[in-house]
């Protein structure tokens, strides 16, 4: 079958380890107010394209991708849970290292039979927790955060390495206190391998311009690098409560 | 030859053994000591370095201040034995020797051309002496002179319009690596004696090319007599060869300083040096000779020279060259025939003097790169290349299987046998105004006059691909015809009016030649004929009816993408270019090769050619070498390298180069990210004093 594909980048750096092969999966059911890939939204958008071709794209130059892999991203690649089930699997079938990169928002905890096949071709996942708080997370992103934390623990139940992804905005997710909790919570992941703290820039602002968007967080100044290892910090001291008490 | 005394401890070959027995590789095979160990070992500069360097950053600025020269000579026409010594500071210096009697003074060097001379003198406010200007304007023919005598008005047309461009008809061609190892390894007078024999033997009929090369061979011992003077005029006897690391550095250098007071060559490489002067300062390491601290210091004395070289140039040559690059090119690495790395400690003093001395564009460092280097070694060039964006890469891999282990880049990326093989430089084709030519029928878009032959140009609004492209083919053919014979005319009497003696001499009497063509503007060919067969190319004609702009209707696949519909574009224009380039008869016997390499020049050339059927305005630079156009290639690095990698070597042999900048933050992620997190050691850190 085809999905639809907003695009890809061939050299991905920063989503997954090594080289990767980075596809971004058309549409996304959040509206998250930093979002910089507001172009990524509609579900329409994009182009189709089939597993195949995007596979054989990556292997015509495997030879750069040593260590590497494939990423699916977006948009939210799980709101197009059997094309990208496909992809992994056809991925899976030559070898080729999977790492999803999710909101984890189109998790269902009472019906889990399709995210377990994706998840059966699955190596890593990223999932990016927007924030901890439930009422702070429907203000930032218009949606709930308990579908995602359910996530993070079925991954965790299932065995499956997780990388959490966190990203600091001025006036939402700069509390001290909010991220000891947050890394209270993946404290609890049994297979939490990484953690990614990534400061909010302002980089996608043109492309609301472009789409005639209001921007949504027009005040927020873009967070430094001193500031996200701040938060980083405080991440792993809440992390670090957890284990400890988990210990005793 | 006898096992010279000079020689103790190293192992003896074929190199050692017979009488015409000069032979580095084989001298460095069986010597060298490969290295796979990291950095730590790197010493920084010493204070002698640090005072001289200080001294160098000062007469920088003051050449800056100056204008962009210091200094000039007007009057002494530089020679290898022209000028007394020269010194920064004699008691500092561990390596010496300058190009004049002063640091950053350019030197005369009028046998390319006087005009040129003259109008470098003149635009920094000096005036050549006129008892010179007069010796090679009534007396002395230029190589500049005699190429205009024999130009046919095509060619002056051709290069006006500059559908062919930056031609060495008026300056020298240089891109010839003399194997200044040889001087280090043999001393003078053993080469003179293999220079003896090799013109006392077989030169029974009295042919012009043995009557040429018997001359050359005579210029060639005197160049070498010469040698062993400029080493004397510096306190040395060069004559034989260098007993140790100090000796090995400073004889090498003597021959790459004669090279360049002779030759005023747009590019003045330096070869494959590094792992050779390794086996000597490792045999004094050995011997407890010298320290680390002095094996580097050394070195970084080696480069500030290599730095320090300046040549009298025009600003329409700076222009053209984006600055006032020498070209000193050192290759670094690579691996053997026989699959063992040729990384040595020394290729890491080299890389390390980007560290002692500051990130300098000169000498150009390149790095022959295979998958087998050590690791070590390829995480140190990282580093270096991310903390100065001053290391070339090369495919060692690529280039190995042609050349075997003992090339070296002259310039930026053409590819050579040090001491066997060298090239006669042919600058560029422009194909992008080529095709524009085959549109117009040969008529030039911004001279409005006819340049090429007068073909039927395109009729109708819209371009055909299956019509343009066969008007393409014969417009090429034509260009070819004239780029051959073009090239032909200008190193007939670059040989004959400012033959390379000293650098020749440096290299085999039986030497391989490359007739070295390239080409400029292939992205932009690639997208334009990509834009008539997958979108609508429109044309918009002047009054004359000549096509001077293109409207494109609709998207269409574009270079740099790893795109197949265009990419084989690219590579089908390549290979018929250089097909055509083969028909032709070329000068000396040289093999026709063909590099698509501009690096800087692109820019030069994008204000010479018209609006494009890809969508390219006038003016705009053509991509460098053979990247995609600024901005086209979409779908990120891998994509874009793996549309330049297909283009095909065996029909680029001279070259194919990519200019590719990122930014840090686009290689990784560094502290923000915690990888690898231990939670069972996360668990067992002492709570800092907040928890």
């Amino acid at each position: 079958m085809n999905g639809r594909i907003h695009s890809v980048e061939s050299f991905g750096t920063v989503d997954g380890p090594g080289i990767r092969f980075v596809i971004f999966l058309q549409g996304c059911p959040m509206r998250c107010l930093y979002c910089h890939n507001p172009d990524t939204w509609d579900v329409r958008g994009g182009q189709e394209m089939s597993a195949d071709t995007l596979i054989s794209q990556f292997l015509r130059n495997r030879a750069f991708y040593k260590g590497g892999g494939i990423t699916a991203t977006g948009g939210e690649p799980m709101r197009q849970l059997r094309f990208l089930t496909e992809l992994f699997a056809l991925a899976k079938s030559q070898g080729i290292h999977t790492c999803l990169d999710t909101s984890g928002i189109c998790f269902d905890p009472e019906n889990t039979a399709e995210t377990d096949a994706l998840l059966a071709v699955t190596d890593l996942v990223m999932l990016d927790i927007k924030h901890i708080d439930d009422d702070r997370h429907r203000a930032l992103t218009g949606h709930s955060n308990r579908r995602i934390l359910a996530f993070a623990q079925y991954l965790s139940d299932k065995g499956i390495p997780v990388w959490i992804r966190h990203v600091i905005v001025p006036g939402w997710t700069d509390d001290a206190d909010e991220q000891r909790r947050l890394g209270y919570f993946i404290g609890g992941l049994r297979t939490l391998k990484a953690l990614d703290v990534l400061p909010y820039h302002t980089l996608g602002r043109s492309k609301y311009d472009a789409l005639a968007l209001p921007y949504p967080l027009p005040d927020a100044e873009p967070v430094s690098a001193e500031q996200a290892e701040q938060a980083k910090r405080e991440i792993l001291r809440g992390v670090r409560q957890r284990l400890r008490e988990s210990k005793q | 030859m006898d096992f010279a005394p000079e020689w103790e401890g190293f192992q003896p070959g074929r190199w050692s053994n017979t009488r015409t027995s000069v032979n580095v590789r084989d001298f460095i095979q069986l010597n060298y000591t490969p290295y796979d160990g990291d950095d730590s070992f790197l010493e920084g500069p010493t204070e002698a370095t640090k005072a001289l360097w200080a001294q160098v950053m000062e007469l920088s600025r003051q050449e800056r201040e100056a204008g962009g020269v210091l200094d000039m000579d007007t009057k002494i026409i530089s020679t290898i034995t022209s000028h007394g010594p020269g010194y920064l500071n004699k008691d500092l210096e561990k390596i010496v020797g300058l190009q004049t009697d002063k640091p950053f003074k350019r030197a005369l060097q009028p046998f390319g051309g006087i005009r040129m001379a003259q109008q470098a003198c003149k635009e920094y406010g000096y005036e050549v002496d006129p008892s010179v200007v007069e010796i090679f304007t009534k007396y002395r023919k230029t190589h500049n002179q005699g190429v205009f005598d024999a130009y046919t008005p095509e060619m002056r047309l051709a290069r006006k319009s500059a559908i062919l461009t930056g031609l060495p008809d008026a300056y020298g061609r240089g891109r010839i690596i003399g194997d200044y190892r040889r001087v280090a390894l043999y001393g003078i007078d053993m080469l003179i004696a293999d220079k003896e024999h090799q013109k006392a033997t077989h030169f029974v009929r009295m042919t012009s090319k043995n009557i040429m090369l018997r001359e050359e061979l005579s210029e060639q011992i005197r160049a070498l007599q010469e040698l062993r003077e400029l080493g004397r005029i510096y306190g040395f006897d060069i004559s034989r060869p260098a007993k140790n690391a100090r000796e090995a550095v400073q004889w090498l250098y003597f021959g790459y300083l004669a090279a360049v007071k002779e030759q005023n060559g747009a590019a003045m490489s330096l070869g494959r040096t590094s792992t050779f002067l390794d086996i000597y300062i490792q045999r004094d390491l050995d011997r407890g000779l010298i320290t680390e601290s002095e094996a580097q210091e050394l070195i970084d004395h080696f480069i500030m020279k290599l730095r320090m070289v300046k040549f009298a140039r025009t600003p329409e040559y700076n222009a053209l060259f984006s600055g006032d690059p020498t070209w000193v090119t050192e290759s670094i690495g690579g691996v053997s025939v026989d699959g063992k790395h040729m990384v040595t400690k020394n290729s890491f003093r080299y890389l390390n003097t980007l560290n002692n001395l500051g990130t300098a564009p000169e000498p150009n460092m390149t790095v022959l790169w295979s998958v087998s280097l050590p690791q070590n070694f390829k995480r140190f060039c990282a580093a270096m290349s991310i903390k100065t964006s001053s290391i070339q890469y090369e495919n060692d891999d690529l280039m190995r299987v042609i050349h075997g282990d003992d090339y070296a880049i002259a310039c930026c990326v053409s590819s050579m046998v040090v001491g066997k093989e060298m090239q006669f430089f042919g600058a560029r084709a422009n194909l992008a105004k080529c095709l524009l030519y085959a549109i117009n029928g040969g008529v030039d878009e911004v001279m409005k006059v006819q340049v090429g032959p007068k073909y039927r140009p395109v009729a109708g609004d819209y371009l055909d691909y299956d019509d343009v492209m066969d008007k393409y083919s014969e417009m090429m053919e034509w260009l070819a015809e004239l780029y051959v014979n073009t090239l032909n005319i200008i190193h007939f009497m670059h040989d004959k009016y400012s033959y390379e003696k000293l650098q020749m001499a440096l290299h085999d009497r039986d030497v391989k030649r490359y007739f070295a063509t390239g080409i400029a503007g292939l992205s932009v060919v690639a997208d334009s004929l990509s834009a008539i067969k997958y979108a609508k190319v429109r044309c918009i004609r002047d009054e004359n009816g000549i096509v001077v702009d293109y409207e494109v209707e609709g998207d269409f696949p574009k270079y740099g993408n790893d795109d197949d519909r265009v990419d084989q574009i690219a590579v089908e224009i390549v290979r018929m270019f250089m097909d055509k380039i083969r028909k032709h008869h070329t000068y000396r016997g040289s093999i026709p090769t063909m590099s698509i390499l501009t690096i800087t020049s692109n820019v030069v050339y994008g204000k010479k050619t018209g609006n494009t059927p890809d969508g390219r305005k006038h003016g705009v630079p053509l991509a460098p070498g053979a990247n995609p156009m600024h901005g086209r290639d979409t779908h990120g690095a891998v994509a874009s390298l793996s549309s330049v990698s297909k283009l095909p070597f065996r029909h680029a042999q001279d070259g194919i180069s990519n200019t590719f900048s990122i930014i840090p933050d686009a290689l990784g992620k560094s502290t923000v990210f915690s990888g690898e997190l231990d939670l069972d050691a996360l668990a067992e850190e002492a709570p800092d004093d907040t928890e």
